[in-house]
């Protein structure tokens, strides 16, 4: 059985957009907001809903490593999940399963590719908030297990272009892992586009009367990446990407953008776009490929 | 005077989890363990922390959770095991400094979750520095965006609402000095700092402190930062010098500095006292009420 990547998606993971959605699992309740990226989503599911997979690969910029590549490598996680950054909005009851195999075929691949890797095996393990709200963003179920990729400090550390370097190996290295274990595979970059936050946050958080781009400039670089997404040019916004990373303060920062287009093989296809929108002033879009309709 | 004591303590775990995996691991420990002897002497009824490793968007966060209890796994050292905690805090003060800071022009907001994750830093400095939580402690985040005139009136409100309850406060930064960390696994016994040019400015800043010449490093810490990568822009500095008072009064001691995977890891005491004369030079602007770094040219 050859197996392979079936559709990719950047799948950013403001908790607000979780909180707005009032699933069981959340602890506190919301009247609403952020209704088109929502929508989004919604349009996302619906096409994931016709799609036979049976694995979400998820690179977050919320588990934050600096030794290296890690990858979750214990079969199941059952806790709660309290962002330490938005906990009046965020507070997650999740259960989810891990494709142990997969992860430890990807760690392997990305170690022959010469990064630094570590499989994560302590049981006590909190999943982070990026990881946790884009899958459930697209898979609200949690009916399909996951491999659960850091995000390496490399464009911090070196420089946006060891970052990307690293990033584009560990996106092949993803790839080979699921075409060796014969899986059919989602690939979710779970990051936003533009990424300056307003520091301040309404009495009520999903007052829309707020919510808008924290300046032209970030609405004008993600109008561009997501032209560049549309019209099949991921080669392109690879090129163009550490400008993107410096100019927006951009969340691709974490190398979760790279990675994804890395594991789709930089696809010249147009991507769908299924919502863009901002959240506390970060830009986000909501975008796939199907990888089979290539 | 409502500071008792200052300190500067790592906010990485090795001191608390694998003590004695490198020799320079087991000196930090052993140096927790002499603050933990003087905080356990002194008359203080707070310890009240920054740690750079709770990170804020929204203003400041002030942890106000009587008791918050939970198992914790740092995200990059989950191999080194995992750390139950049960720890006291002073939702009083919390909510006394929460109103100060919004006084002084902050945004600010206590939180009080069942399961809030309690950072790495905090963790280490509680469980190595309060064991027994004898004395309730309260912790602030770091605001991600915010530079000195916001962190310095943060400082500044941490003490207003310290003299309004009347507390005597122990305060502790948890801050590596610089914090560029090796990127391989690396046996701890081989641990050094990542560039000797890290180490030497490490070294001035601790022959400062030493001096206590706590606000002159704090009026050094934009050039330290851009020198030595020091961790979080060194604001923990900035917020532990103006809730002391800003001045250079201590007698200082260095009880440790080692490396922790490659990052500068010092405990520093600082211990307010008289000098009849103190050369303090104000480089900086002193500022008392935050009102924005947006709109500057509007005033
Ligand atoms: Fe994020």
């Amino acid at each position: 059985m050859s197996g392979r990547i079936v559709m990719g998606a950047l799948a950013p993971h403001p908790p607000h957009l979780v909180y707005a959605d009032n699933p069981k699992q959340n602890e506190p309740r919301a009247e609403g907001g952020w209704d088109v990226l929502r929508w989004g989503y919604e349009a996302l599911r619906a096409k994931l809903k016709k799609k036979d997979y049976d694995v979400i690969i998820v690179h977050s910029p919320h588990w934050r490593t600096v030794v290296g590549h890690h990858f979750l490598g214990v079969p199941h996680f059952k806790s709660l999940s309290v962002d330490p950054i938005f906990p009046n909005l965020f507070r997650y009851h999740y259960d989810l399963k891990v494709d142990v195999p997969l992860a430890e075929a990807m760690c392997a691949e990305a170690a022959a590719q010469g990064l630094v890797t570590k499989m994560m095996r302590n049981e006590k393990f909190r999943v982070d908030y990026g990881t946790i709200t884009a899958c459930h963003m697209v898979n609200p179920d949690w009916d399909k297990p996951i491999v659960g990729v850091s995000a390496n400090a490399a464009y911090d550390y070196f420089g946006n272009d060891v970052g990307d370097r690293q990033m584009i190996a560990l996106g092949q290295a993803a790839r080979r892992a699921v075409e060796k274990l014969g899986r059919r595979a989602l690939v979710i970059s779970s990051c936003s586009l533009s990424h300056r936050h307003f520091t301040t946050e309404p009495g009520v958080p999903e007052d829309m009367s707020y919510e808008r781009i924290y300046n032209h400039n970030q609405y004008l670089w993600d109008m561009h990446v997501v032209k560049l997404l549309k019209t099949g040019k991921a080669r392109e916004l690879l090129d163009e990407m550490p400008d993107f990373i410096d100019q927006s303060v951009s969340e691709a920062r974490a190398g979760s953008l790279t990675f994804l287009l890395s594991a789709l093989g930089f696809p010249t296809q147009p991507a769908e776009v299924h919502a863009y929108g901002t959240v506390i002033g970060t830009g986000n879009a909501v975008v796939s490929w199907d990888m089979e309709a290539a | 005077m409502s500071v008792v004591r200052g300190y500067i303590v790592p906010g990485k775990p090795q001191p608390l989890l694998t003590p004695d995996a490198a020799p320079g691991y087991r000196k930090l420990a052993d140096a927790f363990g002499m603050v933990r002897e003087e905080i356990a002497a002194s008359e203080a009824d707070l310890i009240m922390i920054y740690s750079t490793k709770w990170l804020s968007v929204i203003g400041h966060q002030i942890q106000a959770d009587p008791k918050p209890t939970w198992v914790h796994v740092d995200p990059e050292w989950h191999d080194l095991g995992e750390i139950p905690y049960s720890f006291v805090i002073d939702s009083e003060y919390a909510a006394a400094y929460e109103a100060a800071a919004k006084k002084r022009g902050l945004t600010a907001r206590t939180v009080a979750y069942r399961g809030f994750p309690i950072d790495t830093g905090t963790i280490t400095a509680l469980k190595l520095l309060n064991p027994e939580n004898r004395i309730p402690a309260c912790v602030v985040s770091c605001n991600m965006y915010a530079d000195r005139a916001e962190t310095i009136v943060l400082g500044k409100a941490a003490r207003d609402a310290a003299e309004q309850l009347g507390k005597k406060v122990i305060a502790v930064a948890v801050t590596q000095l610089s914090n560029r960390m090796v990127t391989e696994f690396i046996d701890p016994k081989t641990d050094r700092i990542s560039s000797l040019k890290d180490d030497e400015w490490n070294r001035k800043v601790l022959e400062f402190l030493g001096n206590g010449r706590l606000e002159d490093v704090s009026q050094l810490a934009r050039q330290f930062f851009r020198e030595a990568n020091a961790d979080q822009r060194f604001k923990a500095i900035w917020w532990l010098a103006a809730l002391m008072g800003q001045n250079n009064d201590y007698e200082g001691r260095v009880l440790a500095y080692e490396p922790i995977w490659g990052t500068g890891a010092t405990v520093v005491s600082l211990n307010p006292m008289e000098r009849g004369a103190t050369n303090v030079e104000f480089d900086e602007d002193d500022v008392e009420v935050y009102r924005g770094d947006r709109n500057v040219l509007d005033r």
